[in-house]
């Protein structure tokens, strides 16, 4: 289980701190699959990756970080590796491009492995021929070199790489927007496959398609602007969803059922905030259709339902 | 990887003829009339008029069409047939070129070889580390910018004049004869060093320069950050940068090797080391045209024949080259 | 800050560019003021023959006893004609026909590629050689045309990837849709981008041009007439300066054209990162 308190992570600029993730707090419960969304450069990547690899140009400013019984030290590059790949593990967002290309993909595995210290034997071996079946994939991809692939097999062949170790958490940053929708069915049903089989211990899946994460996810983060808007059970999402942007969001899906990965938010007016000098209090402030003078005010983030919590002036009943 | 290599072949061929072609046009159509020139050299020589008749109308054949005498010139070329030397009389061009050649690649290819694997290795450990980099750069940056002549005229004068430590003109002693005795190498390696040195640390900074731009653009791609985002060792990751970053150096191998064969030439030159430099220097000075054509066509082919060697070898270590004209396997 | 105020910003605290464009400088000013204070004729016999540099001759004179101070300096000065012609015209060159094989594409761009592939391997100082030994008369502006039009293929073929990439963009597709003639979108929307990477280039191949020359003039190809530092070189060998340990003649042109080209270089590298954000971090 994860949890994260007030994570800060800013990217150091010349022209100053772009506050990419501020003051960011949720957990992530043993074998749940939790649901990140927002819409595009509102920190999800960012979060993912501070969790995993923090190094310039982001730079950590605050917060602390549990990862079961231990404190994730993320913000001290060299005791983050003990944790990397063996606990929390990632799939990146650029999982197509993310292997060597002129190595063949059975000597990744093993050359990876083996730097980390662990034996590539019969037992590991076996594990990774298991997986490549889960995921639909030939034994023979660990003869071929990554190019050899298409980009939806590399994919999953990131998918099986990252979980080989089974991780506690495993991220996993918008692996369905570049794919059709009969592939991002089949993607979906195998990263619950992951969850359901144990080979991670939770999934932290990240998107701006709010229509997968209703068929995948058990809670929902909505992120804005670099903080959390709302936490919600995904069961909640339609008709129980407290946050004005999270309603918005919805509603400018067409309808449930019919999929829309492009700009699925065409339907909010005005643009997010730059994050170089995000406003005070409230960051969705000026779009929000139900903002009020309180909203200047930095928001509480509170718990308005079993598991439901919300960052909006509007829930102190104060409107 | 057969099409591969086929194309490369198809356009060397063009570049063949092309060159070829050149060679028999040049002396034709430029201004000053060359011909004449050459002729009037070849008049003052002892046996000239038995010359002239023999081997100058042939080839030439100034009395021919222009397509005839194109044609003609190929077959004579295809005979090994490159004309008789000015400079050399009676020798025969092929025969100067012959005995040329091998003091030519006895200086280059050890110097390519050994400059190419130092300098990848330096400019792999620049990109390592800040403070190196930024001392070891600059000088990479001066080295490359260095004329290879201007360094042999150093290193001669240097190590040669003034700490009298190595001879600084030709392949070996006066008093020697080339056989294959233990003196004769001795005096030749003692020879050989000035020439190689000279060639050899002009191109290592252009090595190291490029491997260590190439490292840093590897460390910085996708596959790299991934690496790292699976607490992979710094040593893994620079292993595989270092083997990605080398690919594009043997690429560069081809690329460089028309400066590199004016290093040669202009080293050559410096050093009065017999090979097809100090040859062409003196075809220069006597006018002698026959082998100036000589030594190009010597030095196209030389060319052409590496730039083949290098696409066969990156056939070899780049699998996506070879996977991408083999259409999968 | 705008784009261009920040370029500049980078621009004026780059190390190498600095350090680059000083030593060009140094020597684009002496080329040009040498001349002029230069006490001798370059050409002319002034003095006695293996004169160290003294307070007469301030870099010495050589063997035949003329002023070597004076021939640095209108060596110079054929050095940066040179480079400025010669480069100038491998880039016009190799700009156009880069750019034409790029944006039409087809047909064209195959063979103007297959022309420029076959220059490229066919060495260039080769190629000058041939051509150079043939010319009964060499003056610099006539060794500097051979020179840009033998050196401008990898040029070609670097601007033909840029045309590509840049063809590939959108406000180039929507220029087109939008039906605007093919010398708009040239001019407006290519040509301004590219306009930082062409300038790079061209002072890569003023580099090479320098270079180019100094190997033509050394081994005999040189000016027919007139004085340039590789015709100094040349001589300087030629006359076993290096034997008798004549310092001053061989040390001035090699390193004045060692320090021009490596400033240029330095230069290239230095703008490159002022231009190129990814490459600035430090
Ligand atoms: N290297 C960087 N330097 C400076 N700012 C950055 C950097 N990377 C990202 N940012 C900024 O941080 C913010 C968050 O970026 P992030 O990549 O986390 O967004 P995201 O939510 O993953 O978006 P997407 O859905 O498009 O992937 C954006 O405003 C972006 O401009
Ligand atoms: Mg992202």
């Amino acid at each position: 289980m994860l949890e994260v308190r007030d994570l800060r992570v800013y990217y150091r600029t010349l022209k100053g701190h772009v506050q990419a993730v501020d003051g960011v707090s949720f957990s992530i419960l043993p074998r749940e699959t939790l649901g990140i969304a927002g819409e595009s450069g509102c920190g999800k990547s960012t979060l993912a990756n501070a969790l995993v690899l923090l190094k310039p140009p982001m730079e950590y400013i605050g917060g602390k970080v549990f990862l079961g019984k231990d404190e994730l030290p993320i913000a001290d590059y060299d005791a983050m590796r003990r944790f990397r790949y063996r606990r929390i593990s990632l799939i990146p967002q650029y999982a197509m491009d993310a292997l060597n290309p002129t190595r063949k993909l059975g000597r990744i595995f093993r050359d990876l492995v083996m730097d980390l210290g662990i034996p590539f034997d019969g037992d590991l071996k076996r594990k990774l021929r298991e997986r490549l079946e889960f995921v639909n994939l030939p034994q023979t991809v660990l003869r071929m070199y990554p190019f050899e692939l298409s980009g939806g097999m590399r994919q999953r062949v990131v998918m099986v790489q990252a979980s080989l170790l089974d991780p506690e958490v495993m991220f996993a940053d918008e692996i369905t927007s570049a794919l059709d929708v009969s592939t991002q069915k089949a993607v979906v049903i195998m990263l619950q496959g992951f969850v359901r089989e144990g080979f991670v211990g939770s999934l932290a899946f990240i998107t701006h398609d709010l229509s997968v994460l209703y068929q995948i996810a058990d809670r929902v983060l909505v992120m804005y602007a670099g903080k959390v808007a709302e936490i919600l059970p995904c069961e909640k999402l339609i008709g129980g969803c407290r946050h004005p942007y999270t309603k918005l969001l919805l509603s400018s899906l067409p309808k449930v059922g019919l999929r829309h990965t492009e700009h699925p938010l065409v339907g909010i007016p005005g643009q997010p905030p730059a994050l170089l000098s995000p406003p005070k209090g409230c960051r969705f402030r000026e779009r929000c259709p139900e903002a009020f003078e309180r909203c200047t005010e930095e928001p509480p983030l509170l718990e308005v339902g079993p598991g439901h919590l919300v960052a909006c002036w509007g829930e102190t009943g104060d409107a | 990887m057969g099409r591969y290599l086929g194309r490369k072949f198809f356009i060397y061929s063009l570049t063949f003829i092309f060159a070829v072609t050149i060679n028999w046009l040049i002396p034709r159509f430029m201004p000053g009339d060359p011909i004449m020139v050459l002729i009037s050299r070849f008049a003052g020589l002892p046996e000239a008029t038995k010359v002239i008749h023999s081997y100058l109308t042939k080839a030439f054949q100034l009395d021919l069409p222009i397509w005839r005498q194109y044609l003609n010139f190929w077959k004579a070329l295809l005979r090994g047939d490159l004309g008789i030397s000015i400079y050399l009389y009676p020798k025969p061009v092929m025969e100067a070129i012959a005995e040329a050649i091998p003091y030519t690649l006895v200086v280059l290819l050890p110097a390519i070889l050994v400059s190419w694997i130092l300098g990848n290795g330096i400019g792999a450990i620049a990109a390592r580390r800040r403070r190196l980099d930024s001392t070891l750069l600059p000088l990479f940056y001066i080295l490359t910018a260095t004329p290879y002549l201007w360094l042999g005229i150093l290193l001669a004068w240097g190590l040669g004049v003034v700490l009298r430590a190595f001879p600084i003109a030709g392949a070996y002693g006066f008093s020697l004869q080339p056989e294959l005795s233990l003196r004769f190498i001795l005096d030749f390696l003692h020879h050989w060093i000035l020439p190689f040195l000279s060639l050899c640390l002009v191109m290592l900074g252009g090595w190291a320069i490029g491997m260590r731009n190439m490292i840093i653009y590897e460390l910085e791609a996708n596959y790299s950050r991934y690496l790292e985002s699976l607490g992979a060792s710094q040593r893994l990751i620079r292993r595989y940068a270092f083997r990605n970053a080398v690919l594009p150096q043997v690429t560069g191998l081809a690329l460089q090797l028309g400066t590199i064969v004016a290093g040669q030439v202009t080293t050559e030159v410096v050093f009065s080391y017999p090979g097809i430099g100090y040859l062409l220097l003196q075809g220069i000075l006597n006018q002698d045209y026959f082998l100036i054509q000589g030594c190009f066509l010597f030095i196209v082919i030389g060319v052409l024949l590496a730039n083949f060697f290098v696409d066969l070898a990156y056939v070899f270590i780049d699998p996506r080259v070879r996977y991408a004209y083999s259409g999968g396997r | 800050m705008s784009g261009g105020r920040e370029i500049l910003y980078f621009a004026l605290r780059n190390n190498k560019l600095r350090v680059g464009v000083g030593f060009v400088l140094f020597f684009l000013i002496l080329a040009l003021v040498g001349p002029y204070i230069a006490r001798y004729d370059p050409l002319d016999y002034v003095g006695p023959g293996y004169h160290p540099p003294s307070r007469e001759y301030w870099l010495g004179t050589n063997t035949f006893g003329q002023d070597i101070f004076s021939q640095f300096v209108h060596g110079l000065r054929s050095s940066f004609l040179v480079g400025l012609l010669g480069g100038g015209i491998a880039t016009l060159i190799g700009l156009l026909v880069g750019f034409f094989a790029g944006y039409m594409g087809g047909f064209v761009d195959e063979l103007l590629m297959m022309f420029t592939n076959i220059l490229i391997v066919i060495p260039t100082l080769a190629l000058l050689i041939i051509i150079a030994a043939y010319l009964p008369y060499r003056g610099v502006l006539i060794q500097s045309v051979i020179i840009g039009f033998t050196a401008w293929p990898w040029t070609a073929r670097a601007v033909r990837a840029q045309t590509l990439s840049l063809r590939a963009r959108e406000f180039v597709d929507l220029a087109r849709i939008s039906a605007v003639p093919t010398w708009r979108i040239i001019l407006y929307e290519i040509a301004p981008n590219m306009l930082s990477y062409v300038f790079m280039v061209f002072i890569l191949q003023f580099g090479g041009a320098i270079l180019a020359a100094v190997g033509l003039d050394f081994i005999g190809l040189g000016p027919t007439r007139g004085i340039s530092l590789g015709l100094m070189l040349q001589y300087a060998v030629l006359w076993n300066a290096v034997h008798l340990g004549m310092w001053w003649w061989i040390v001035p042109p090699g390193l004045a054209i060692t320090l021009i080209v490596g400033g240029l270089y330095l230069t290239n590298v230095g703008l490159d990162e002022a231009f190129n954000p990814r490459l600035r971090e430090k």
